[in-house]
């Protein structure tokens, strides 16, 4: 039986389960809005390592050693890891699960990496090619900065459209049969590009993407925007979302009741001093490990639809004046009796 | 009231500088590059003489400064040595800037190691 | 159609994009801009006094002058403060000779775990080498115009 719907979403026939999630963040996160759902706090953000890198391969590999711990399964259970990062050539993921000993696929969707990994595992997983699989990604503040932006220590001015990276890794373990949410529907997104070449405003770079992922998706499965307890972007920040949310509107849907950006919901703007608040892989992906899912456990959310966005540039890019093209990937997450 | 002067030019020069970054998206290096170019080519018209017998410190601690020392540099050098000083005179008139901050820099990337920002 | 050719669409994200986008607290960041460059340069005239005062000439107490500024933005980016004010000062503590030390003592720090030659040595010039390039160019130009008209 076809298991594609509309023009680009997938609706899965057995849909796959949620295992188990697991979520590491750094010190600056552990003191945002969503602290109380975090699985392990850092009060260190080089966590005993020497260089950035090494710190957020360090991360991302913990992360996925406790989401495999958390789905109560051995690690020889897990067939596939998908995993990407922002680094060059992904060196945080590759170094990370070298010492898994797994097959491992690299993926790269910038900051929709959560949303590009768990799509695939949930496709591998559903098609019988395996019986668990871990879907993660990482980001770290410092390397992130090092790499796109400025050294840290170089006194510069970040405009109010900026966002943080965020320091953190997630982690799922989807798998075919068992407890936990099931991942009922995906839509994976197009490049969108609507011109925007400010690196400093990733979150309009990226909300026209969101806005064409989320009303595709309504579209694709006949649903409106009150079918879903939550529809939560990837880090759009608070830019971005009112941009999201004013052209998801322009398409004749309004959101506005169940709609939120995971980079507005992790930190405290005002005291943190995050301008337009989170970004970077790791936003989605702890806000989703931690707080979603967390909240889903407790039946305060029965049915989110989950869109991490990526902004698809590099300084080269940047550079050679080329604007900044958007993706966003939809998850459906559903509390199943 | 030299005090006041140096103070006043200073901040003005940076304000400029502000304005032209926030208003403009020019980055900091770009600025910086203007700022220096500037300064050179209106010590060679004469003209930075005037803003720094007015701001004295206040018009050569900012960058433009830096084009100042490089344009007078220059310009002294070839009234010395001729055509040659067109090569040496900037490197020369700002060797002592450029060497301080290659020392500094290399002395700090061996005592200090990057901080996380929080 | 993809979205990216159709320059109608572009135009007009591009006007909601500045529209919905919160705008730079530009008379903030002049007054910051302001007190902080005018107390760096009223320190480099200070200096400058006390150097002119020890009988330099006054062509080696501006090199002096700016000798001590680079020290110190030098060795406050290494205590971590110099960043700290650039975030409130941008262009106030980024124009003044010690945010040229800050330019070239930043990326020093940050790539020494990349070696000694490729990290610290390649990239300590990362963002005050254009300065340089285009300083000594512009002297060039001076060097040339002064050679031929200004004499």
């Amino acid at each position: 039986m076809e298991k594609f719907i509309g023009s680009q979403t997938i609706q899965f026939e057995c849909p796959p389960h949620i295992l188990g999630a697991s979520s590491i963040v750094g010190p600056k996160e552990g003191e945002g809005l969503l602290k109380d759902y975090f699985d392990l706090i850092l009060e260190d953000a080089l966590w005993g390592e020497e260089t950035w890198e090494k710190a957020e391969s360090k991360i991302l590999k913990e992360t996925i050693h406790l989401a495999i711990k958390n789905a109560g399964i051995a690690i020889d259970d897990v067939r596939y890891v998908f995993s990407g990062d922002l680094l060059n050539q992904l060196i945080a993921s590759s170094f990370a699960i070298r010492s898994l000993n797994k097959p491992f696929f690299g993926l790269f969707g910038a900051c929709s990496t959560m949303g590009e990994s768990l799509i695939l595992a949930a496709m591998t997983v559903e098609g019988g090619f395996a019986k668990y699989c871990v879907a993660s990604t990482s980001s770290h503040y410092c390397s992130a900065e090092k790499q796109f932006r400025y050294p840290l220590e170089f006194g510069n001015q970040r405009p109010p459209t900026a966002t943080w990276t965020v320091t953190g890794s997630g982690a799922v373990v989807v798998g075919n049969h068992g407890q936990g949410p099931v991942i009922t529907h995906v839509t994976p997104g197009r490049i969108i590009d609507l011109g925007v070449k400010d690196p400093m405003n990733m979150g309009a770079a990226m909300a026209p993407a969101a806005a064409d992922t989320i009303v595709t998706h309504l579209k694709d499965t006949n649903r409106k925007p009150s079918d879903y307890d939550m529809i939560a972007t990837g880090d759009l920040g608070s830019v971005g979302k009112e941009l999201a949310l004013e052209l998801v509107k322009k398409q004749g849907y309004d959101i506005e009741q169940v709609y939120t950006d995971c980079g507005v919901e992790i930190y405290e703007s005002d005291k943190q001093d995050t301008h337009a608040g989170g970004s970077g892989c790791g936003c989605s992906a702890v806000t989703l490990t931690g707080y979603l899912l967390k909240s889903m456990k407790a039946k305060r959310y029965n049915r989110i639809l989950f869109i991490p966005t990526g902004a698809l540039l590099s300084t080269t890019s940047a550079n050679e004046g080329e604007s900044i093209p958007g993706i966003a990937h939809g998850v459906v997450l559903e509390n199943i009796e | 009231m030299e005090y006041i002067r140096a103070f006043i030019t200073g901040g003005i020069i940076c304000v400029i500088a502000q304005i032209l970054m926030d208003k403009t998206k020019l980055m900091p290096a770009r600025v910086l590059v203007i700022y220096v170019v500037a300064g050179t080519l209106l010590t060679g018209l004469g003209l930075y003489d005037y803003v720094v017998d007015f701001g004295g410190a206040g018009a050569t601690v900012p960058l433009i400064g830096f084009g100042y020392a490089l344009g007078n540099g220059v310009m002294e050098e070839v009234a010395e040595s001729g055509f040659l000083g067109i090569l040496t005179g900037g490197m020369k008139a700002t060797a002592g800037g450029i060497t301080a901050a290659i020392l500094f820099g290399y002395l700090a990337a061996i005592i200090f190691d990057p901080k996380a920002e929080i | 159609m993809a979205y990216h050719d159709n320059e109608t669409l572009k135009k007009e994200y591009g006007k909601l994009v500045k529209q919905k986008s919160p705008k730079v607290t530009l008379l903030k960041n002049c007054l910051w801009a302001f007190f902080v460059g005018g107390g760096i340069c009223t320190i480099g005239q200070l200096l400058n006094n006390g150097y002119k005062a020890l009988d330099f000439s006054k062509q080696e107490a501006t090199t002096l002058t700016s000798v001590t500024l680079i020290f110190l933005g030098a060795l406050l980016t290494g205590l971590d403060i110099y960043d700290s004010l650039g975030k409130r000062a941008g262009a106030g503590s980024i124009v003044p000779i010690s945010g040229f030390a800050n330019s070239i003592v930043a990326p020093a720090i940050e790539y020494k775990k990349e070696g000694y030659v490729f990290g610290v040595g390649a990239k300590i010039f990362n963002i005050a080498g254009p300065v340089i390039i285009y300083g000594m160019l512009a002297s060039i130009i001076v060097g040339i115009g002064y050679y031929f008209f200004g004499q």
